[in-house]
């Protein structure tokens, strides 16, 4: 079938990976400087959402088969169980550490568990904004029958 | 010399800002207050860009980089609502 929403389409084929890169390097950059896990998971609900704008929700659930409730669920899952995992080492709820390793390529990285933190973050978000577009996508199309 | 230069440009970008604002509120018809809320959405990234050299910072760069995407997917957004009343295709028949 002819499309005719071809120059969207291409548009959208090349800016989502534009857009997911730049997510990533938000969700990377959250410690130091601006970033981090809520602006990373609203960056990829923004990349989604521009999928769900030029494609349907039938080819972005083929896409992507995830529950975004179950995400949202394990994305808070994994905050609070890195938050307690602090307590098991004496400290308190939610301390903060990092450390610095010598890997082969990268020479001296530093690794912080605020990142495991963020990822929980970020599927929270992720799923929570998710869940929530495709609820109203699919409310509007029942409605309009 | 440079630096009257840029304030002189942020009062226009002002001023241009809030002639959009008129034409948003005030607009006949739809793609009236779209195209002007797109506007905006430039000299808005515009008056950020100016501010980051005025201010000599770099801090800016992610927020201008993530405003012009957002702004990107809101008029995506808009004109398909114009277009077809609808926002997402539940199977558009491929």
């Amino acid at each position: 079938m002819e499309s005719k929403e071809i120059i969207l389409r291409t548009v959208t084929k090349l800016a989502i990976f534009i857009i997911l890169a730049f997510a990533v390097f938000l969700f990377l950059a959250g410690h130091h400087n601006p970033g981090g896990g809520f602006i990373g998971g609203l960056t990829v609900a923004s990349a989604i959402i521009l999928l769900l704008l030029a494609f349907d929700i039938k080819a972005v659930k083929t896409g992507l088969p995830i529950d975004f409730k179950v995400l949202a669920f394990v994305g808070v899952l994994i905050a609070v169980t890195t938050g307690m995992g602090a307590m098991v080492f004496g400290a308190s709820f939610l301390t903060q550490t990092f450390g610095h390793v010598h890997l082969p390529l990268f020479g001296e990285t530093e690794f912080a568990t605020a990142v495991l933190f963020d990822v929980g973050v970020a599927f929270a978000v992720l799923g929570t904004a998710l869940s929530i577009i495709f609820t109203i996508s699919g409310d509007i199309q029942r409605w309009k029958r | 010399m440079i630096e009257i230069l840029l304030m002189w440009s942020l009062f226009a970008f002002s001023v241009s800002i809030a002639v959009f604002l008129y034409r948003a509120i005030k607009g006949p018809s739809a793609p009236d207050r779209i195209i002007a809320m797109d506007t905006i959405g430039v000299n808005l990234l515009a008056v950020m860009a100016i501010l980051s050299v005025l201010l000599k910072t770099y801090a800016f760069f992610e927020v201008i980089l993530l405003f012009g995407i957002l702004s990107f997917v809101g008029t995506v957004a808009f004109a398909k609502f114009i277009e077809k009343g609808v926002l997402v295709d539940d199977d558009n028949g491929r």
